[in-house]
């Protein structure tokens, strides 16, 4: 039902653009939205775990950063691509254990945690690059974020469908993601209920760990250069995402699929307001309204409801 | 007899589709103590968050001091003096007593906008003195009793001029010095012409302060009453809406099986004091004692849930190390918490969610939840358990206090636990339902469970135990059979250090 309102949203967002463009509603654009959207949706999958736990990871950027970093530090240093990024993809997920750990085990709010993590991660970045942003990547490499199968579907757009696939049924249909959703519903009563709060807790952080740092690998790939700066505001975007898609802050509720129109509500605005030829500044402010806007419908309907 | 202060009449409210209440009238006069009487789920909450305009109603009218009343706002109320004292606790445990009994009309100082402290604490500690408690109105409310936030609760509501006064199950947490200080404020009040609204499931509460008495059944209109203690039996007969004449079911004929727990010089940091007893197969265990005795902090010891100083606890003769909940639920513990809706329940969850909480692993495959499964499961308990909802998949904070309760329970049965701890199993739910929860409990000891049923009704702990600890301190102070225990014996050793 609430699902529904939000697609109604995005379709909608959809035709007016069609309209007002001549540019918007035709193949190549659309690849191009799902492609821009990719990463950003990819990074609200892992927002929607810890989210729905009743937690916040606002460390998601400086997490993506620091994998696309090291990712290409090691390729840098000889090392395979595969290699590179799969060591790239765990330190994402330890990253996202330490998060976790700090959280669940020394008892620190998630907002504070993940706040200070962010920094020492984002810190730590410039410390290894000296700030200096690092070139000269693979070919190879550069495929995962910029190659097209038959010259028009992204494989990013494919890593994306496919994660979002997976983390669906996870959070939906396994015992893990029901125990998320129990510790965001009501601690105490999964804790007297037999279910292991630290583990589920650290176990959604790092799932949100290792998906900012697939987000972090297909961004450096697309750029071929892994800057210091990259992800800035991740944890914005995708926080707005999963809200807009129908989570509540207070946790125990949340899907991928409305995840996944939220992130594609943000990238039809951007894309569509660019080919309006709105420009940057502007597009913050239209979707903060957004934000605002799609969060506002939510409370309203809640009020009728009761 | 006083005139008619309130008039409700043909209310009328439906809740997504389902009928919470059906023509339902209500007449309450000045200086009467009217008492509501219906199951959880009959409607009286309903009614009364009606009367208090935090709901409006789909039909009917309502009169009160000769026109009709609109609310607006729930704050309007005490305009019309209206006062209510919630079940649900509705204070700010970090604000202090003071700034809760004045909350949102805090006497101002010589600046407007700013609150005269002085004068607050003053008006509430005069107002605390008419309730004879004793309490700083300086203190947070966080660091109270639940008895004593009770009394904030009531004091909050006296502060203003009351014509109606409305007490939504005032004694469920006091003691009985407490609830005989409550009946004279009650009695006092009614001299002075102030009408009360009293919801109680406490029958004996009836007799000593009730002049008339409305029952609701699934929301209708059932009967008034002029009230008089004869017709006690009757009033249940219209509440269940059949004959109900025993309060507890008959015990099935009971064999003490083999020991399943044995406790041995149990000490926690948490009060606990070289506890040692043995529970048997079969048995309900009754766990007695006034508030703050380590009853509760017994049950979440033995679950695995407060850190054990020393001591041994064996279950089937064999030692077990218990760290944590989960662990002793894959033991066989099962926990029913005092406080539902504070750990018991996921009150934004559907009821399927609750009920398969702590069994999912009985349902997965590879760690995925077979849905048809667990569908199914989750619709036998509700059917067996015959709990009142929608479906499996309305939420269970829409659920009345009985079925939440069921709830629960249907949780522990569903993980087919084995040594069940209830933790005050009946608070708080109407007479229907407890008996159908005491049933469950013979079924249960029946089929060869461990019950241990910690309570504060006296009445309970005699009319259901097979034998009885009675605690105080963090110790226990006594171990009493069924048939030679009583209630002043049982108050004897409660009170005993």
């Amino acid at each position: 039902m609430q699902k529904m309102c939000i697609l109604a949203g995005l379709v909608i967002l959809c035709c007016l653009f069609s309209v007002i463009t001549d540019n918007f509603l035709t193949a190549k654009n659309i690849m191009n939205i799902a492609l821009q959207t990719s990463i950003c949706a990819i990074v609200s999958i892992g927002m929607t775990y810890v989210i729905g736990g009743g937690g916040i990871d606002l460390s998601v950027g400086s997490v993506a950063a620091f994998c696309g970093m090291t990712g290409a530090l090691l390729m840098k240093a000889g090392f395979p691509i595969w290699l590179s990024v799969t060591a790239a993809v765990m330190i994402g997920g330890l990253l996202g254990i330490l998060n976790g750990f700090v959280i669940a085990v020394m008892g620190i709010a998630p907002f504070i945690a993940t706040l200070g993590m962010n920094s020492v991660i984002r810190g730590t970045v410039y410390v290894m690059t000296d700030g200096v942003p690092v070139t000269g990547l693979p070919k190879g490499f550069g495929k995962i974020g910029g190659g097209r199968i038959g010259g028009w579907l992204p494989y990013a757009v494919i890593i994306m469908a496919v994660i979002a696939v997976i983390m669906a049924v996870i959070l939906k249909k396994s015992h893990f993601g029901r125990n998320i959703f129990a510790v965001g519903s009501n601690e105490q009563t999964a804790y007297l209920s037999g279910v292991k709060v630290i583990h589920t807790k650290i176990g959604m952080y790092m799932t949100c760990g290792i998906l900012s740092a697939i987000a972090g690998i297909i961004l450096t790939s697309r750029l071929v250069t892994a800057a210091p700066t990259a992800g800035d505001a991740y944890e914005t975007d995708a926080i707005a995402a999963t809200v807009i898609g129908g989570a509540s802050l207070a946790g125990g509720s949340g899907s991928i699929s409305g995840t996944m129109i939220g992130a594609f509500i943000m990238g039809v605005l951007r894309n569509g307001l660019n080919l309006v030829g709105l420009n940057y500044f502007w597009q913050q402010i239209a979707i903060g309204f957004v934000i605002i806007i799609a969060v506002y419908i939510d409370v309203v309907r809640g009020k009728m409801k009761k | 007899m006083g005139e008619v202060l309130l008039k409700a009449q043909g209310i009328c409210k439906a809740y997504s589709g389902i009928t919470v209440l059906d023509h339902v009238e209500l007449t309450v006069r000045k200086g009467e103590v009217h008492a509501l009487l219906g199951e959880n789920g009959a409607g009286k909450s309903t009614l009364m968050k009606i009367l208090t305009g935090i709901v409006k109603q789909d039909e009917g009218s309502i009169i009160y001091r000769g026109e009709p009343l609109w609310i607006h706002h729930p704050q309007e109320i005490q305009k019309y003096g209206i006062g209510i004292v919630y079940q649900e606790f509705n204070l700010l445990p970090d604000l202090t007593v003071a700034e809760n009994i004045f909350i949102g009309r805090e006497p101002e100082s010589r600046f407007r906008g700013f609150i005269n402290d002085r004068k607050m604490n003053r008006q509430a500690e005069e107002i605390l003195e008419q309730l004879h408690c004793r309490m700083d109105p300086t203190q947070k409310v966080s660091t109270l009793s639940v008895a004593q936030q009770q009394m904030v609760e009531i004091a909050k509501a006296l502060s203003y001029q009351c014509e109606l006064l409305i007490m939504d199950e005032p004694t469920a947490a006091l003691t009985e010095h407490e609830i005989q200080v409550l009946f004279s404020i009650i009695r006092q009040l009614r001299e002075e012409g102030v009408a009360i609204i009293y919801i109680s499931h406490r029958m004996s509460d009836l007799d000593a302060i009730v002049d008339t008495v409305s029952v609701l059944r699934d929301g209708h209109f059932i009967a008034k009453h002029r009230y008089k203690p004869e017709l006690k039996d009757q009033l249940i007969k219209e509440m269940v809406g059949r004959d109900l004449v025993q309060k507890y079911p008959p015990r099935p004929a009971y064999t003490r099986g083999e020991c399943t727990l044995r406790v041995q010089d149990l000490c926690t940091h948490k009060r606990l004091k070289h506890i040692s007893f043995e529970a048997y197969q079969g048995e309900i265990l009754g766990i007695a004692g006034l508030m703050g005795a380590g009853r509760t902090e017994l049950a979440r010891a033995l679950f695995g849930a407060d850190p054990i100083e020393k001591g041994e606890i064996q279950l089937y003769g064999k030692k077990q190390v218990i760290h944590s909940p989960s662990q002793a639920i894959r033991m066989g513990f099962g926990y029913v918490t005092e406080d539902r809706k504070r750990d018991g329940l996921m009150l934004e969850q559907s009821l399927k969610e609750n009920i398969l909480l702590s069994s999912y692993e009985r349902f997965s495959r590879l760690g995925m939840i077979q849905d048809g499964m667990a569908d199914k499961e989750a619709d036998s308990f509700i059917e067996m358990l015959r709990i009142r909802a929608a479906g499996r998949s309305q939420r269970v904070g829409r659920l009345s206090g009985g079925n939440q309760q069921k709830a629960v329970i249907a949780k522990w049965l569903c993980r087919r636990s084995r040594v069940l701890l209830l933790d005050e199993p009946t608070r708080g739910i109407d007479v229907g339902a407890k008996y159908e929860i005491y049933e469950w409990m013979y079924r249960l000891a029946e089929d060869g469970a461990t019950i241990l049923m910690i309570s504060s009704e006296l009445p309970e702990i005699l009319g259901m135990s097979d034998r009885i600890l009675v605690m105080s301190g963090g110790r226990i102070t006594a171990e009493l059979d069924a048939g030679e225990a009583d209630q002043n014996k049982i108050l004897k050793y409660a009170m005993s250090q």
